[in-house]
């Protein structure tokens, strides 16, 4: 079984771990989302500005229009998928303890899927009108 | 057999930020990492916000009442800044992955206007605001 071009250390054998096989898959999500939250930042800019000063019925009818609706769920969903990546590396770099770094890594993708959840649902209960 | 005292000693660490003198492409680079830990931050006033929108009009006036106040807007100065820090931190991040602009000099001179570029769109974005509100 074990040959003599087998260039795993001896830990790496008795763990049986070889690469992830995840490859760029990271660093590429990350450049994905950077390069979709460019605009989208900006049009959130912009509305931002449209709602400038805004009283309430008219807020909710700017955020129910089905075109600012659905911009704003894909800017939800890329900042949040960019964040979820980009605090992955913030833990992995710092947070050396197993507990510590495996509780944190858990943590981070609980208080994404919590923002989603809550920024998705008021949205569509907005452009819904219900 | 008990391992020699000299064992316990922690392994000697490479040296970290507090050692060398800081350099704008160094600078540049926590605060990017700084910004997007702020702004990770920064989605739960965001979450808040939205929910205030989608909830009653008097429980939305009373979060619009704080978010306001001087401290409201000062937070929402810092979360704009932080935002379009990163913002163009990101494109710049983009345009490395090029290959381009990667000489030593040409870096510096990329990360010093991130700096400035940062601070001048801030700066537009609130004065756009405060014209639109006197005029309002």
């Amino acid at each position: 079984m074990k040959k003599s071009s087998d260039m795993r250390t001896a830990l790496g054998r008795v763990r049986g771990l070889g690469a992830a096989r995840e490859g760029t898959g990271h660093f590429w999500a990350i450049r994905l989302t950077s390069i979709a939250l460019v605009p989208l930042t900006f049009f959130v800019v912009g509305l931002l500005f449209a709602l400038n000063g805004a009283g309430y019925a008219e807020m909710r009818s700017i955020l129910g229009n089905p075109l600012v609706s659905m911009m704003l769920l894909a800017t939800i969903g890329a900042s949040l998928y960019h964040m979820w990546l980009g605090m992955q590396d913030i833990l992995l770099d710092y947070a050396h303890g197993e507990a510590s770094k495996y509780g944190l890594l858990i943590l981070n993708t609980f208080f994404c899927i919590a923002i989603g959840a809550i920024c998705a649902f008021s949205l569509l209960k907005i452009a819904f009108g219900v | 057999m008990s391992a020699p005292a000299t064992r316990l000693k922690p392994r000697p660490l490479s040296p970290h930020l507090q050692i060398y003198k800081p350099i704008p492409t160094m600078v540049m680079s926590i605060l990017h990492r700084i910004t997007g830990g702020a702004l990770y931050v920064g989605t739960l006033l965001v979450a808040w916000w939205v929910s205030a929108a989608a909830g009653s009009e008097s429980y939305f006036d009373w979060v619009s009442g704080i978010v306001g106040s001087w401290f409201g807007q000062l937070v929402l100065f810092g979360f704009s800044w932080a935002l379009m820090f990163h913002l163009l931190g990101g494109i710049r991040h983009l345009i490395w992955d090029t290959g381009s602009y990667m000489e030593k000099h040409t870096a510096t001179k990329l990360a010093i206007a991130t700096m400035i570029g940062s601070i001048v769109l801030t700066l537009a974005v609130w004065a756009a605001v405060v014209a639109m509100r006197s005029a309002a």
